[in-house]
């Protein structure tokens, strides 16, 4: 049975995070734990980028994490970058603990568009859930519909339901 | 995916290669890291990667120059090249030295998705391409050309030699021989075995429309000319041109068709522009194309032209030896055609086959198999299914009293030994008939 940690780093409405928290918990028939941390951002932010370097953050999660904890994923609201890309959703060690994700670019206003709360809801559970999938030893899903599905653009992001297909769930009930 | 994609990401920064081993895992490739083209290039010397991409700017050798050297290596593998220093000059250079493609640091997610994907795509292809390559060449073998005879080893030990030439090769044979076959050996098994061979039958057109088939039309030049049409040389660009009974052409194709052979170039029938194709020339022809050209009814030039190389197919008689396994291969062919069981051939009809004569060949013994399939009980076939011609089968025979005999032997069978009727076709009475049954020791087959 795993436990899972997630930790909010940044100026998050933490209602909205319980609630993911909960829907989570029900998704993957684990605990989930919600806390607040505490990190000096400005150590990870690239100037030439005006971002934040994803690869940085995830070590310092991991190091950070409650040993408890089994599986733990950092929330940040802040823009994430790794060196090779321009931009991420977010990341994981496939099949080790941690991973990160970030609300910056799942955001309408990002876009141009009207904030709309639920589909950000939406996007975020997805997107912690895609991560926790990783952690979990799951690779990319080529069935459309499974969160493990990987996506590129916020709008592979909609297309996807926040669950995984019987064959994910499969494979982590095996693991278990 | 039907077989996992195997990747070798070479960068000097340990960041970057963190990031694409962490990105490329997650879409489950196989993945492999090297932080410099010299640790790369020892690990492709014992192992193959699907994929390489590599970064430009690293101390030591640069990308560019492990590329050249996975080149020289002769590694199949596609490389694309990254690098956060991106100039025109380097990506043109980089597609010219064979580069799959090139990237520019930092890249979307979506790119490198995009790229891998197709570069997947193009492995999937150039593996399938290679697997249907070799399914065609399975399928155009010379399995089809039966004979264990020496004349006919002699024969599949020219094909083999002249196949890898672009010599111009003449087959002669008498009809029914396989001489197409032949021709479809020597194609299958030269270097343009992946472009057509493309068959002509001099013999069933009249000049005027084989002009038209060799050299094709343009629209209106003639009643009946609603379109432009390719000719057969255009048709064989890259592959090999099969003009059957060559020897029927008349005197003015004669003159084209030798125009054609010396400079690859001709002009459409009613058209002004000089098409090229690049075609190889196997002719056939059951008559004796050296007496004609004494005679004056065919052109030396072009009989010099054509018959570089020829290749006599033996007649059939010629090789007694090759009748069961013909029979055999026939026999076969038909049955899985007709979807029967395979049958099988009764002796007594198998040693009068081997003592026909077939004055059509190969041809005649394979349409005597296939009646005799059509007609027969689908268990055995038996001399009576196939219409072996009474003057041939036993033209062996020298003595009076043997002919008596086989012809004794061929009445009683086709009345079923029944001795009144068969002593009614004889003419003869049925004493004389018993006589001559024990005189000749003769028992009905069981």
């Amino acid at each position: 049975m795993h436990t899972i940690s997630l930790i909010a780093y940044g100026q998050f409405d933490m209602e909205f995070l319980e609630r993911i928290a909960a829907e989570i918990a029900t998704e993957l028939n684990y605990p989930v734990s919600l806390t607040q941390g505490h990190l000096d951002l400005s150590d990870f932010f690239d100037p030439n980028r005006r971002q934040y370097n994803g690869n940085e953050l995830i070590k310092v999660v991991d190091a950070m994490a409650p040993p408890k904890a089994s599986k733990v994923l950092g929330l940040f609201t802040v823009d994430l970058f790794i060196p090779i890309l321009t931009y991420i959703f977010g990341q994981a060690f496939l099949n080790g603990r941690t991973g990160i994700a970030s609300l910056h670019r799942l955001k309408n206003e990002y876009y141009g568009m009207k904030p709309n709360k639920f589909l950000l809801f939406e996007r975020f559970k997805k997107e912690i859930i895609h991560e926790l999938g990783h952690t979990l030893g799951l690779k990319h899903c080529y069935f459309p519909p499974c969160v493990m599905q990987s996506s590129t653009y916020v709008e592979d992001i909609d297309q996807k339901e926040p669950g995984f297909c019987l064959q994910c769930l499969g494979s982590i009930k095996n693991e278990d | 995916m039907a077989k996992q994609i195997s990747l070798l990401i070479v960068d000097d920064e340990e960041s970057v290669r963190d990031s694409l081993y962490n990105w490329f895992i997650e879409d489950d490739y196989y993945v492999e890291c090297a932080e410099d083209a010299k640790e790369a290039l020892s690990i492709i010397e014992t192992k193959n990667f699907d994929i390489i991409i590599t970064d430009i700017k690293m101390p030591g050798m640069d990308g560019m120059e492990m590329h050249r050297r996975i080149r020289a290596l002769n590694k199949k593998s596609i490389v694309i090249i990254m690098t956060a220093f991106a100039t025109v000059d380097t990506a043109v250079q980089a597609l010219k030295d064979g580069a799959f493609d090139y990237i520019t640091k930092p890249f979307d997610p979506d790119e490198l998705s995009h790229l891998i994907k197709n570069a997947a795509k193009q492995i999937t292809l150039e593996q399938e391409n290679l697997a249907l390559k070799e399914k065609f060449t399975e399928l155009e073998n010379v399995d089809d050309i039966v004979g264990d005879s020496e004349p006919m080893k002699q024969v599949l030990k020219e094909v083999m030699s002249v196949a890898q030439s672009n010599s111009s090769v003449v087959i002669t044979g008498e009809s029914g021989t396989g001489k197409e076959l032949i021709a479809r050996a020597i194609h299958s098994n030269s270097p343009r075995k992946y472009f057509p061979l493309v068959s002509v039958h001099c013999g069933a057109l009249s000049e005027s429309l084989l002009e038209s088939e060799l050299f094709g039309h343009e629209k209106g030049a003639f009643t009946g000319a609603m379109y432009n049409r390719k000719g057969r040389f255009e048709m064989a660009d890259g592959g090999t041109i099969f003009l059957d009974e060559i020897a029927t052409i008349s005197a003015k194709m004669q003159v084209e068709l030798l125009r054609v052979l010396e400079t690859k170039k001709f002009v459409r029938v009613g058209g002004n522009k000089e098409i090229s194709s690049d075609f190889r020339v196997i002719c056939a022809t059951n008559r004796d194309l050296k007496s004609m050209v004494e005679k004056g009814t065919f052109r030396e030039d072009l009989y010099y032209r054509l018959n570089v190389v020829n290749i006599n197919v033996p007649p059939l008689r010629e090789r007694p030896s090759d009748i069961p396994l013909l029979v055999n291969f026939f026999i076969k062919k038909y049955c899985v055609a007709m979807n029967k069981e395979p049958i099988s051939i009764d002796e007594q009809a198998l040693i009068r086959m081997k003592e026909f004569d077939y004055p059509g060949n190969v041809r005649e013994l394979e349409n005597m198999i296939e009646r005799a399939i059509v007609i027969g009980d689908g268990k055995k076939i038996r001399l009576s299914d196939l219409p072996l011609a009474k003057d041939s089968v036993i033209s062996g025979y020298e003595s009076l009293e043997d002919l008596e005999k086989a012809h004794i032997i061929q009445i009683l069978n086709k009345y079923g030994w029944n001795i009144s009727q068969s002593a009614k076709a004889l003419k003869v009475d049925r004493v004389t008939l018993y006589n001559k049954i024990k005189k000749f020791d003769l028992k009905q087959p069981e």
